[in-house]
């Protein structure tokens, strides 16, 4: 069975309480279909469990698949340091049909940054390594497709469907 | 489930097709880590599939100098088609004529549906099989084995 090699720390984007019992985390893709569907699936799981996971999110760009990925994950990190993480990532993930530069821009001019920064940062590839930092550590830890998810460290294998994954919570909270 | 050849055990030699007019034997890569991966068929779901995420992180593979041989029994043609789709860049073996008969060789064929098993094998510089892996048919294994198997070479 894969776990979790990475532990989380204060380096990872954290949603929820910091404190909970379990720990979802996701290896995704902005540009991965199957990534763009378990979106909505997180939201509602969150929703269910409330304070009582957190959910972390790390980037698995199949940058080979898809050419988008790798600067979509970049944006986000941008907003990142900006404090605006997670309203970046659901952007993406809410217009994922649409990923490249004219989005971007538009997507920074909403959260209002500087889209001249944020062109630079692209260009001089500021989160490049950030990036495959974390691509690297989900290849140590088992990630097998995207997304891959990892429920208190243990990789889940089961179908992404919300009864079963609000069933393997339940079990983790249990244990 | 199958009986895979164990570490220790001198890795069977073969030679297949991996163009329409090209055959790879495992004895010209001597000298270097060998990393075969068999799985059950091309054309499976995208964002999950193994070679595609192989594919992926070959150049963590690279690192270790290892080259990265996958395998199927799915016949020459459709491997060419299926790894330009999918932009692979590294050989696929066609286990197609006698079926199966590398993967039979190593432990890894699936008799009932007469595919290859979801079979991983590191095979050092030596020829030897250092580390073998049977994951369920449905799971994709991952790297992370791999990884471990390769950075063990060097111990």
């Amino acid at each position: 069975m894969a776990t979790l090699k990475i532990p989380i720390s204060d380096q990872d984007h954290i949603q929820g309480n910091v404190k909970a019992a379990c720990t979802l985390v996701e290896y995704g893709d902005y540009e991965c279909p199957n990534c763009g569907a378990a979106y909505p699936l997180v939201k509602q799981i969150q929703q269910h469990f409330g304070p009582r996971i957190q959910f972390v999110f790390r980037n698995f760009p199949m940058t080979r698949m898809h050419p988008n990925a790798q600067t979509a994950a970049e944006v986000a990190e941008f907003a990142a340091i900006k404090g605006q993480f997670w309203k970046m990532h659901d952007l993406l993930y809410e217009n994922q049909h649409q990923l490249g530069e004219a989005l971007y821009a538009k997507l920074a001019a909403t959260l209002k940054f500087d889209t001249a920064e944020l062109q630079k940062a692209l260009a001089e590839k500021t989160f490049s390594s950030r990036v495959s930092a974390d691509f690297s550590g989900g290849v140590r830890s088992g990630v097998n497709g995207t997304p891959t998810f990892y429920i208190n460290s243990q990789r889940y294998d089961a179908p992404m469907d919300y009864d079963s994954m609000v069933g393997a919570i339940e079990t983790a909270l249990a244990s | 489930m199958s009986e895979l050849l164990s570490p220790g055990t001198p890795a069977p030699d073969f030679s297949l097709p991996v163009t329409p007019d090209q055959k790879l034997s495992l004895h010209e890569l001597r000298g270097k880590p060998v990393i075969l991966a068999f799985y059950p068929a091309d054309w499976s779901p995208v964002c999950g599939d193994q070679m595609a995420l192989y594919n992926e992180i070959l150049p963590e593979f690279q690192k270790h100098e290892a080259e990265l041989l996958g395998i199927s029994v799915d016949g020459v043609w459709c491997h060419t088609a299926f790894a330009k789709d999918r932009n692979l860049h590294f050989p696929l073996l066609a286990d197609f004529e006698p079926k199966g008969a590398v993967a039979r060789a190593y432990g890894a064929y699936f008799d009932q549906a007469g595919i290859t098993e979801r079979a991983l094998f590191v095979i050092d510089k030596d020829g030897v099989i250092r580390w073998s892996y049977l994951s369920p048919l449905a799971v994709n294994p991952g790297a992370d084995g791999i990884l471990e198997a390769l950075e063990a070479l060097k111990k």
